[in-house]
Formats: structure tokens, sequence, C-alpha cells
């Protein structure tokens, strides 16, 4: 049964400081130990690199006791760790190619991109004092949201990194717009499904028992098909395009709580992908080294077979259960080891162990956001944390699933963990957006005060979505 | 909302369970199926961090691996390369491993079971595990006689000790260096191997037991076996027609030249193998039928797996062939397919009174405390021919030598007992030139096979009288000079 107990939530965070004690700790641990294994001494700038991290670390735990006093004390932890896990990692990539000509320097940029990221969630959680201000620009956020995906398109701005063109080169640094296009169409979604999730779940004829909407409330979902599908077409970008479907028809179904549109979207979906795969030989290329990944002929294809993932299963099988330890394996002989197959690197040094406990913290994080969701009071705050919880989650589940053969490979990026800029900094935003709606969730209602909670009953259901209406009114 | 949002939660844990199943499945289950990949690098570099064991001909290695200071910490270095690649092979990290190295990889690499008791020492001890030393039967001298007797001809030498089956030589030309395959350098590996790969002389090509080719007249020893196995004798009569017209077809068998066989129609068995007499033995074939040939052919070893411990090529005898086919098949012609060592092991058989001995290369297994793991022991692989057939197909053979097609073997004061071959391929192409001799006759110490491809320098002039059995008078020379 749908039930919402209203709990009293004592403005504390001393859990969330505990938390982030041992998050800190974990980051910092595996830092000095990637140097102790390596070159046999602690990091150069370990002590520069911990009053960094604890600096920012205790800086966010600040702003949130000022700004969101009620929010989610387990949240922020969780991204600190899985962020100081992921640079750890990308320093051991580094330290692996000290011999070279030009070694790597990524986890000094990392760094500065962690210090941006949780910076700008700081902003964020100053600057929106009320996650239901964004409801106002939800065209804009439509706009915006397209405008980014359909950037790297623009001549002269765009750029192809590996067959795929989702980079835009700006002042020197390349960045991936759609990381941030996945927040402005959540937002969009989230404000335009809350206006018209009526109309979508009940208008419409009914076939095989399921209820289809009609055609003229498609016409943005169909703007946005159309935009996903020119993602996978002309950036030749199978991951993006799954995302933003993925995201967008969670929401739908989110909004609407019809089945139709999950069998419609995956019908729309796989038959997209299925035409794509005839037609573009990139995508169809995906494919067949996911299915023939151990074919010698697909193995050795370069580019475009197998090689990387099956490269990346060999060193998550060296790993085994318990992993080599940070810097005693070899997931340097991996291309983009710091980036697209982190995941396998941390699978060869932390063993399955350690694998198994990343996804464990990643699935809390998104759980964490899903029960904001189910907190919140306002339909556009609960479409828009579920959206967001659920777009980390399908990003870890494409990224890992790709790395593991569960699914074709994708060229998406860890959050958290993957090497680059826009990723980092983007899910920082999450983070802080969904922490802002968690406060909002675990606020004492002043509309609820006066209520004696009654025993959890049916009732309970039909409060919430008077306390929507409610919302909506008085916007 | 709150429902779907249920429900999604749902489909969020199954997603992440899904997720963990998967990275279970490739680091636990699959792990040791990825682990013995043979393309997964990590297993090289694993036994690159080891010192690899040496391979030891004759006291010295011939592959040894020293350190080197880049990713892979040993390199692999080959002595006098191109002499012994041929049973060495190579060591790659790009194009893993060959020969020896690769047949006998786990005891090099230290990691075969009999070696598990050094392991739990090295454990104990805390000394870094190393891999064992393989020494081989192969006699440096005779190996090095056989190459230069062969010269720049295309061909191939395997010679062995037809008491105990332990082979003395093993030469196929050309060969490669295996050092330029054991770099580091990635690219340059590459080159290297895309040039040996491509050269259409097959280098890379150990052709004692990796070709087969028609064995030609040396097939008629099989034949002369199966006759006296059938009750013949040496003095039996043979019909040999100037020209033999084989049944149900247009095609005829002549001999050598076209010339007789003998002064009348017939010729003794001995007679017919002395000079090599192709009608002669052809009509033997017909008449024994092609199930005898086959029967005495596999009990020779046709159609066989065999390990030495490189996995040798299947000689073959054809399965159903018809009445001219038997014909031709008598005359190693048709599609009877031998490797040299076939040869030299139907010889040694016969040299050795009719006990085949099982042929081999690993003497002695040491680990890295010089005990010995492992000694070769000499096992019996059949007896294809009773022992008094044995000793009339040796006369027959020292007939050959002595009076026959096979001059050029003669070693004075020793008997050498042998058989020429010259197998014809294509129309084009010149005949292959094959010798298989055994000696001393009386106290065999080397049995001995040599072909010469395409004739070798003498081309449409080759003989196996000719070419290859000057080759196998060099090699027991130099066996006898021990």
């Amino acid at each position: 049964m749908a039930t919402v107990t209203p709990h009293r939530v004592r403005p504390g965070r001393g859990v969330e400081l505990g938390l982030l004690v041992l998050a800190l700790g974990l980051g910092v641990a595996a830092y000095a130990l990637v140097g102790l294994n390596m070159t046999g001494a602690l990091p150069a700038n370990i002590y520069g690199y911990s009053a960094g991290m604890v600096a920012l670390g205790v800086g966010m735990h600040l702003v949130l006791r000022l700004r969101a006093p009620y929010a989610d004390q387990v949240i922020l932890p969780v991204a600190v760790a899985l962020n100081g896990i992921g640079l750890a990692m990308i320093y051991r990539i580094d330290l692996s190619t000290v011999d070279w000509e030009h070694p790597t320097t990524f986890a000094t940029r990392q760094l500065g991109w962690t210090a941006i990221g949780m910076i700008l969630a700081a902003v964020v959680l100053v600057a929106l004092r009320d996650h239901r201000t964004l409801r106002r620009y939800t065209y804009t956020a439509m706009v915006v949201g397209l405008g980014l995906v359909l950037l790297p398109l623009v001549p002269g701005l765009g750029t192809t990194i590996n067959g795929a063109r989702i980079w835009v080169r700006l002042g020197g640094q390349s960045l991936q717009p759609a990381e941030f296009a996945k927040i402005a169409l959540a937002i969009f979604f989230a404000g335009y499904l809350v206006t018209n999730r009526d109309t979508l779940a009940l208008a419409g004829s009914k076939v095989l028992g399921m209820q289809f909407p009609r055609v003229r409330d498609l016409g943005p979902i169909i703007v946005v098909w159309a935009a996903s599908l020119a993602v996978l077409v002309l950036e030749r970008d199978l991951g993006t395009s799954l995302l933003f479907f993925g995201l967008f028809v969670a929401m739908l179904y989110l909004a609407t709580e019809r089945k139709s549109w999950i069998f419609l979207g995956m019908l729309l979906f796989l038959g997209g992908a299925a035409l794509a795969a005839q037609t573009f030989s990139h995508v169809g290329a995906r494919f067949d080294a996911w299915l023939n990944a151990f074919d010698n002929d697909v193995f050795n294809q370069s580019p475009g077979g197998s090689g990387q993932l099956v490269r990346g299963l060999y060193g998550m099988a060296n790993g085994g259960l318990f992993g080599t330890g940070w810097g005693e394996g070899r997931p340097d002989l991996v291309p983009y080891a710091e980036s697209d197959f982190i995941v396998a690197s941390l699978g060869e040094e932390l063993g399955l162990t350690g694998l198994l406990a990343i996804l464990v913290a990643y699935l809390v994080l998104a759980e964490r956001g899903l029960r904001t969701a189910i907190g919140v009071r306002d339909g556009f705050g609960k479409l828009l944390a579920g959206g967001l919880a659920f777009v980390v989650a399908f990003q870890c589940f494409v990224v890992v699933g790709g790395v593991t053969r569960l699914i074709p490979l994708t060229g998406l990026t860890m959050p958290f963990m993957a090497y680059g800029g826009s990723s980092l900094l983007a899910n920082w935003v999450i983070v802080a957006l969904l922490l802002r709606i968690s406060d909002s969730a675990r606020r004492p209602a002043p509309l609820v005060t006066g209520f004696v909670a009654p025993p959890p009953t049916a009732a309970d259901r039909q409060d919430t979505q008077m306390l929507t209406g409610l919302g909506e009114v008085r916007e | 909302m709150n429902t779907p949002l249920r429900r999604l939660s749902v489909v969020v844990i199954a997603m992440f369970v899904a997720l963990m199943a998967a990275a279970t499945w490739t680091q636990f289950v699959q792990a040791s199926t990825l682990n013995a990949d043979p393309r997964n690098v990590r297993t090289l570099y694993r036994e690159f961090d080891n010192s690899r064991g040496p391979i030891v001909i004759a006291g010295e290695p011939v592959a040894s691996s020293t350190a080197v200071d880049d990713a892979f910490k040993y390199q692999r270095a080959y002595a006098n390369g191109p002499l012994f690649a041929p049973v060495t092979g190579f060591y790659s990290v790009v194009y893993g491993r060959t020969g020896i190295e690769r047949a006998e990889n786990d005891v090099l690499t230290g990691t075969a079971d009999s070696l598990f008791l050094s392991r739990v020492q090295d454990l104990f001890t805390g000394r870094q595990p190393q891999g064992s030393s393989v020494e081989l039967t192969i006699d440096p001298a005779v190996q090095q006689a056989a190459w230069d007797a062969l010269g720049d001809q295309k061909g191939a030498v395997v010679a062995l000790d037809p008491t105990t089956g332990a082979i003395l030589a093993m030469v196929s030309r050309p060969s490669y260096d295996p050092n330029i395959l054991a770099g580091h350098s990635t690219p340059a590996v590459n080159d290297a191997y895309r040039l040996l790969a491509d050269d259409p002389t097959n280098p890379l090509i150990n052709r004692t037991i990796e070709e087969t080719y028609p064995p030609g007249s040396t097939f008629k020893l099989v034949d002369a076996a199966a006759a006296l196995e059938a009750g013949m004798t040496p003095d039996t009569q043979l019909a040999a027609p100037q020209t033999l017209a084989l049944p149900g077809s247009t095609a005829t068998i002549s001999n050598f030249g076209g010339e007789v066989c003998g002064p009348g129609e017939t010729v003794s068995l001995a007679e017919a193998l002395r000079i090599s007499c192709n009608t002669a033995f052809a009509q033997l074939g017909m008449d024994l039928g092609d199930d005898a040939l086959r029967a005495q052919a596999e009990a020779f070893g046709f159609d066989a797996e065999l390990q030495v411990p490189m996995t040798v090529a299947v000689s073959r005898f054809p399965a159903d062939p018809d009445v001219p086919q038997t014909a031709l098949s008598a005359i190693g012609q048709y599609e009877v397919r031998a490797t040299p060592l076939q040869m030299a092991l139907v010889s040694a058989a016969i040299a050795n009174g009719g006990t085949q001995m099982k042929p081999y290369l690993v003497q002695t297994v040491r680990n890295p405390d010089l005990d010995v793991i492992d000694e070769a022991s000499p096992t019996e692989l059949g007896r294809p021919v009773s022992a008094a057939t044995a000793t009339a197909l040796r006369d027959m053979m020292i007939d050959v030598v002595a009076n026959g097609t096979g001059k050029s073997a003669q070693i004075s004061g020793v008997q050498v007992a042998g058989k020429t071959g010259t197998a014809q391929t294509t129309a084009e192409a010149a005949p292959h030139a094959w010798f298989t001799a055994f000696a001393p006759a009386d106290a065999p110490r080397v049995a001995v096979a040599v072909v010469v491809e395409n004739g070798g320098s003498l081309g449409n002039e080759a003989t196996g009288g000719r070419v290859a059995a000057p080759i196998a008078r060099a090699v027991i020379e130099a066996v006898l000079a021990r």
C-alpha cells in the first residue's frame, strides 16, 4: 500500500558528519595506498590533497547545516566516498604512465574538477532556496536541454573523439554538454509531466488492454524522442541516447502510472536501435562486439572490435574475489582505464568484493534519491527527484552492464568516478538538487504539524495528493 | 505517484542485482577461463615476472631468460636461433609460443603439477619462483651436420636413436631467428612476424613434424613389409612389366626413366626394392589390396596422433582407394602423405628388430635446484613387423645402398641400410627427393629421414639417391663420430 508516514526529523547532521569522516578516510587511505604500493612512498601531495578533500567535504556539510538542515544525511558521504575512490584510481593510472614521454596528469585535473563540482553544488544549495522555483523554467529547460544535446553538431564547436561527436571544445577544455542536458531534460520532463499527466494518462484509446495516449498530447514527447534519435544517428552515441530515453520513459511512468508507456517506450527504442544497428555500421559493430566478443576476428578488429571490452574482462578476472590490491594489478592494459573502464580497473585491484561494495554505494545513493521522491510533497519535486535518482542508477547500469558484458558497451561515464569534468560537475549538481528536494521532503511541513497523525491508512495517499494540489494552486 | 516510485525502486534494485550477478560471473565463475585465454597478456605478464626455465641442449642453454628493465621483467634469448628454432619454437609477448616453448610451457614456467613440491618450498623459503629447465635429446653436432648438409635447400632432416626413440636432430630449412620474435616492442615483433608468416617458403613451420609430403618410393618399405608379413620372401617373384596398365582406367605406371626392371617379365621382391621398381610394387599393392597396405602403414604409425611432445601432423594412407588408386598409393603417390619423422620411424622400427620406440625430445626436467624432476624413459610404441621380417627388410635395404639407388649413402667401413624416394607433386614442380636409412645395419645407432623439397639444388634432375642420400650420410657420419 502506498502510504507515507510523516515522521519528525530532528534538525541535526551528526550522522552525516560521522559518515563523512569515514568517506574522507576511505578516499585518503586509498590515495595513500596507491602511492605506497606503486612508488614505495606516500604521494608527494598527500597532505595538500587530504586537506583539500576535507575542506570540500566539511564545507559542503556546513552549507547543508545552514541552508538545508533537514536534507538527507547519507547522500553527501556516499558521493564523497565514490569521488575519492575514483580519484585514487585515476591517480593510480597516472602513476603507471610515469615512464612515458608525457605522463598523464588526469588526477590533478580531476581533483580540480572535484573542487569545482562541490563548490557548484554548494552554490546550487545556497541559490536555490526551493526546488519548485525550477518549475517556472520548464520550457526554458527544454530549450536549454535540446540546445545542449545538439550543441556538438554546431560546426567549429563540436569535436569528434573516438567516433562520437558528443564533445564541445571551449577555452581549451573538452566538455560533454549531454551530461548537463540530462539535468535540464529532467527539469523539463518533471514540469511538463506534472501539468499534463492527467491528459496523458486518461485520454486516448485502448489497444490490447492498454491505454494509449492521444497523438496531440505526444507533441513534446515526439520532439524529445527525435532528439534522442538525433544523438544516436548524428552524434553516434548509443549510450547518451539510451540514457535520455530511459530517463524519459521512467518519468512518464512515474507521472502517469501507465505501463503502456514503458511498453511503448521500449518498443520505440528497440525499433530505433534495431534500425540503427541495420543502418549504421558503428551501432551494428557494437552489437557484434557484444555478442561475439571472444571471436578472434572481432577481438582483433580495430577500431570497433571487442578488444577493449575483453581486455577489461581479463582485468576483472585477474582481480578475482579479493583483487590484486591498489597499484598491484595491470588496469593500465585496458584502453581508457581511467574513464570508460574505471569499473574494470576497480574490479581488478579491489576484487569482486570491492566492486560489489561500490555497487552497493551507488544503489544506496539511488535509493536515497527515490526515498526523497516518495517523501517530498509536491508532484514536481517527486518527478524531479525520482528522475534524477533514476538517471544516476540507470547510468551505472549502462556503464557497468557494458563493461561486464551484460549489455552492449556504450560510451558513458561512471558517475563520480570516471575521469571527466562535465560528468563530475553534472553529478554534483544532481546531488545538490537531491539534497535540496530532500530538505523539503523531510522538513516538518507547517500544514502537517497541526495534524494528529492517524495510523497509516489509505487516507494518507489522499492527503498527499491534496497537499500536492495545494502546492500547485499556490503557484 | 508513490506506487510507481516504489516500483521504480524495485526496478533499480533489480538492475543492481543484475550488475552484481554479471560482476560475479566475470570475476568468480569465468575467472579461470578468462585467465587461461591465450590472448590475455596478463597471463604473459605473470609468466614474464618470473624467470622462465632454460631449454638446454648438451649442457648449454639454447633458450634462456635474461633480466631486462621494462614492463616484462625477463626477455627470452636464443643461442644459435635459426639452427634450433624448429625445436625450441619461439616465445613472444605478442604471438604466444610454439615448439618446446609451448609444449613444455607449464614446466618452463614452473606451474606444472610435477613441480608442486618446489613451489611449496619457494613459499616457505621466500625465494622468487623460477621455472624448471628442460634438457633435450638433440645432439648439437648431429643437428649442425644435418643443417650444413641440407644447405640452402628447402627441406627437413630428422634423426633418432632407433633403440630408444630419442630424437638426435630435427632440422627444417628455411628457418628463422626466434630472437626477433622474443622482443618486447610490439610493433617490431608484429613486423617481423608478418614478414615470416607471409613468406611463401613457410620458415615458421617445423617441416619434420608439421608438414606432410607424398613419401614416394620410401613407401615401398611399407609394401615390402606387408608382403613379407603376408608370407612372401625376398625371393618371391613379382610381375614387373615395362608399363603397367591400371585396370578400370586409361592410366599407366612406368618406371623411372621408362626403364625395364630386369631381363625378364618378373623380378624378385628384393631386386624390385633395390632398383625401386614402380610397376612391380604397384602390381604388388594391387595384389595385396588397400586394406593390407593400410593395416601395415597404420602399424608403422600412419593415421595416428603422436606427441614428441609437440604434436606431430598425422601421416595418412587413403581411406577408400579404388584399384588404380591403390596401385598409385603403393608407390607413395595419390593421397599417401607422411611426415619426415614418420618415415624415420619406419626405418627405426626395421632397425630395432621390428620394435618401434616412441620418439621423444625431452630427456630431463630439472627444478631450479637442479634436482631431476622428470627423466625420459624409452617406451615401446608398437611392433609393426616381426623380427624375421625386420631382418629380411634390413638385408634388402643394405642392398639398396650397396648396389642399388642409394649408393651415395655409402660410408666406408659401415653398413648403411636405406631406401630412396622421388615423389612427384604437380606436373610443373620438380619432385621431392627422399631418403630414409639407418646404420650401422647390424647394431643400429641412428635412423634418419631426409626430404628435400622440389629436388633442391638439382631441380628436375633430382632423385632421392642423388640429392637426399648424401645428406643422410652426413648425419649418420656425425652420429658415428660421437
